[in-house]
């Protein structure tokens, strides 16, 4: 899987250290209320038990992932008394939950789409440029098919990164059918041979019937017009979006089969724990995270560095 | 949900009665489930652990277990708290100043762009002549957006000028504003990281400058625990003087409000309902409540039922349901009624989920459907439309013929219809029919 990927130049581990340092914010914050259990050999008794939980529910993991985790680190600690700080235990078994979610299929060479999708304001266009300058990077050919004709200056957005980042951009006139944009895009990459179209399309809330259609009629043009190319569902979350973000998941997957979530805004305060019931549940593996506004700011998912962060 | 926490509390409650007596741990047991709740809606834990405590000490206080029915005491105790905590309802803007200045701000994405546009066209509708400052110079086609959003409710927006900062843009709007006669300016501003002192800075620096009346925050209602600290540190920089918290149409519990409200005191005014111009409406604590426990925004209906709902027509259907009669005739005045409220998916989605509803999706075709019933009901006579069973096989195909639809089509209407009677006759008990129907 992508997270796999050797870096294209020395710039990652400047942006996990951007990463940390963002969920770092909160980290004297979190220490406090861990307290004491963070000590090594402290038992995992009352206190330390309401202490952790706090720690993850702020995290927001939600209630049944954090009582899940607690009751696998009680069972560790029994087993480990004394040997490592409770937290370590527990940053082991968050990796370890998000271990367990099945990483998506390797990516064929030959020519690929991705379809970019996700409720109102969570970063889509954005991601689609970072995701755009990394291709770039690694010296692929990349078109953007501006799907989103709906959204005020949607289409200029998409445009002026296309510009940006000196590549091309399918798009046709505010209010056309995004699923004919998308048709078209798809002719376009053939014709120009590009290795990689990435398709924006317009910020949907997940519970809106008809703007859930489109969007099935949209993965139905993809799959019948890239027929034979690699084609891939990227869901975009909001690391600050609390418990709905499993109901958005949930929904995406079943009307756009979501191949893995891009989970942004994790520069700020927000933990995005909730990726944790979304693997879990769903099945659906979290594949890179956004931490910032410009196209270098992106990283891909490691489950260790994202459990230390989460608790950090 | 409400249905499920309702029900949980009832089971609770009876198993204590029929043990013949109403213990501690059976509140201790409704807590959980109010946790629960409030932890699944997304209320801070701290404020969810404040609000149990003071939930449990009231009803040991009013002594509800010795009461009655204690399960619908302690929801009521539950509702009333929670409502009496999300505070007053939303208040209009409060505009003081030549021009007045309402400043927009909060994380990206938030919806502030869209919601300048909104409170734009509001105060236009308000015969005040207000100005939109595209105060974004950081996103991509942000200005763009803005100019949009503006052209769209028809006010004029403000661009920034080449090498132009925020703050001079700021300062050129208020004097722009007073030469042409605008009497209240809406600044946008970029989204931004509450942790991001640079940017922090510079929106102080800007309500510096222009002397905001009103500094909204703007606020995602899918926001999770980390809504606290964001309204806390926007409260922190600048003199916030209330949360607008938009997105409200999606179907998140939104208990980011009551986290919002409780750490930071801060008003909640409005909610956004929409991607529209129009979808914006002011807040409503009780309504809010509901929704954070999960019981379908019945009041918000109700509402837009007595705006849109002519009453002299409301109290004769609610007289016929009354007396059980309901002929197709009322049943196509009820569905212009519903057309009249929304577009049909944004009333059922205002009802209560789960129970015998559950969740109901109405598409575009749905409200095709319900156009091609009206114009079926429409091409009968008045009498086939009292009495359906007159409607034979060639009067069905005059009927077919009349409204462009097929006798298929029409059987099937007539099997729903017969349907719906029956649900009628039941909702009889259904108190909140009821009370909407009574409450005007
Ligand atoms: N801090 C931060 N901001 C981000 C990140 N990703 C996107 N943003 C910002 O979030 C806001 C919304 O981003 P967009 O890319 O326009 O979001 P979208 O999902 O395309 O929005 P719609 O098309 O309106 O639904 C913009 O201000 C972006 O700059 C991120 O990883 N970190
Ligand atoms: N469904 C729904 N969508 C909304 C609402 N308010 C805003 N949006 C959508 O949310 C997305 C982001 O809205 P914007 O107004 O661009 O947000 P912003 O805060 O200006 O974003 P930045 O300037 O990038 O920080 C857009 O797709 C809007 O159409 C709302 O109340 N309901
Ligand atoms: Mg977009
Ligand atoms: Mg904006």
């Amino acid at each position: 899987m992508s997270g796999e990927r050797e870096p294209g130049n020395g710039g990652r581990a400047r942006l996990w250290e951007r990463l940390k340092a963002g969920l770092n914010r909160t980290h004297a914050r979190l220490v406090e209320q861990l307290g004491g259990s963070l000590e090594a050999g402290e038992p995992f008794d009352e206190e330390a038990r309401a202490r952790l939980e706090e720690a993850l529910l702020g995290a927001d993991l939600g209630l049944a992932t954090t009582e899940l985790l607690l009751e696998r680190l009680e069972e560790r600690s029994a087993r480990a008394r004394g040997a490592a700080p409770l937290r370590d235990l527990l940053v082991e078994e968050v990796a370890a939950l998000l271990e367990e979610i099945p990483a998506p299929p390797e990516e064929g060479p030959g020519p690929r789409v991705t379809l970019v999708v996700g409720v109102n304001g969570v970063g889509k266009t954005t991601s689609i440029a970072k995701l755009a300058a990394r291709e770039l990077g690694a010296g692929r050919r990349v078109l953007l098919a501006a799907g989103d004709t709906f959204r005020a200056a949607a289409i200029e957005q998409l445009a002026l990164w296309g510009e940006r980042l000196g590549v091309g951009v399918i798009r046709q006139a505010a209010g056309s059918d995004p699923a004919a944009v998308v048709y078209d895009a798809i002719q376009a990459a053939r014709a120009r041979r590009a290795d990689h179209l990435i398709v924006d399309t317009a910020g949907r809330l997940h519970n809106k019937e008809h703007l859930m259609n489109e969007l099935a009629k949209i993965r139905r043009v993809v799959d019948r017009e890239a027929a034979g190319w690699a084609c891939r569902t990227l869901l975009v979350l909001d690391a600050t979006t609390g418990q709905n973000a499993l109901s958005q998941a949930r929904e995406f997957l079943r009307v756009a089969r979501v191949d893995g979530v891009l989970l942004a805004k994790l520069d700020g305060t927000a933990k995005g724990g909730m990726v944790l019931a979304i693997g879990r549940e769903l099945g659906l593996p979290v594949l890179y995270l956004g931490v910032g506004e410009q196209p270098e700011d992106l990283v891909d998912f490691r489950p260790r560095d994202f459990a230390a962060a989460l608790l950090e | 949900m409400f249905d499920g926490l309702q029900g949980k509390f009832q089971q609770i409650f009876r198993q204590l009665r029929g043990e013949g007596r109403v213990g501690e741990e059976h509140l201790r047991a409704a807590l959980r489930e109010i946790r629960l709740a409030l932890l699944e809606a997304d209320v801070h834990f701290r404020v969810v652990k404040r609000f149990l405590e003071r939930v449990e000490a009231q009803a040991l206080g009013e002594d509800v277990l010795q009461g009655l029915n204690p399960a619908q005491q302690v929801i009521r105790i539950v509702r009333d708290e929670l409502v009496a905590l999300l505070g007053e309802e939303g208040r209009e803007l409060q505009l003081s100043g030549q021009p007045a200045v309402v400043l927009l701000c909060g994380l990206q994405g938030s919806g502030k762009t869209t919601t300048a546009g909104k409170l734009a066209r509001r105060l236009a509708a308000r015969r005040r002549y207000p100005l939109l400052v595209a105060g974004d110079l950081q996103r991509a086609a942000a200005v763009e957006q803005l100019v949009q959003v503006g052209a769209r409710v028809e006010v004029p927006v403000l661009t920034p000028e080449t090498g132009e900062g925020v703050v001079a843009l700021g300062a050129r709007a208020l004097r722009y504003a007073r030469d042409r006669g605008h009497d209240v300016v809406l600044i946008d501003t970029a989204g931004r990281l509450h942790v991001d002192a640079a940017l922090m800075a510079e929106l102080q620096a800007l309500a510096e400058a222009v002397k905001p009346c009103e500094t909204l925050f703007v606020a995602d209602a899918m926001t999770g625990q980390d809504a606290v600290r964001s309204a806390e540190e926007f409260a922190r920089a600048l003199a916030v003087t209330g949360v607008l918290l938009t997105k409200l149409d999606g179907d998140a519990r939104g208990g980011a409000a009551l986290s919002v409200r409780s750490v930071t005191g801060l008003p909640i005014r409005f909610v956004g309902l929409g991607e529209k111009p129009d979808d914006l409406e002011l807040f409503q604590p009780d309504r809010m409540a509901s929704r954070i426990l999960g019981l379908g925004d019945v009041l918000t209906l109700i509402e837009r039922a007595e705006q849109s709902v002519d009453a002299a027509e409301a109290e004769r259907l609610a007289s016929r349901m009354a007396r059980q009669e309901f002929t197709l005739e009322d049943l196509r005045d009820q569905l212009r009624q519903l057309r009249r409220i929304g577009p049909l998916q944004s009333v059922v989605d205002l009802l209560p989920k789960g129970g015998a509803m559950g969740k109901v999706e109405v598409g575009d075709a749905e409200e095709r459907r319900l156009k091609r019933i009206e114009a079926m009901i429409d091409s009968m006579t008045l009498a086939e439309r009292r009495n359906p069973t007159l409607l034979n096989g060639s009067r069905k195909k005059r009927v077919a013929r009349g409204s462009g639809t097929s006798v298929q089509e029409i059987n099937q209407l007539l099997k729903q219809y017969l349907a719906m009677r029956k649900m009628v006759k039941s909702m009889q008990g259904k108190s909140w029919l009821k009370r909407a129907l009574k409450r005007r």
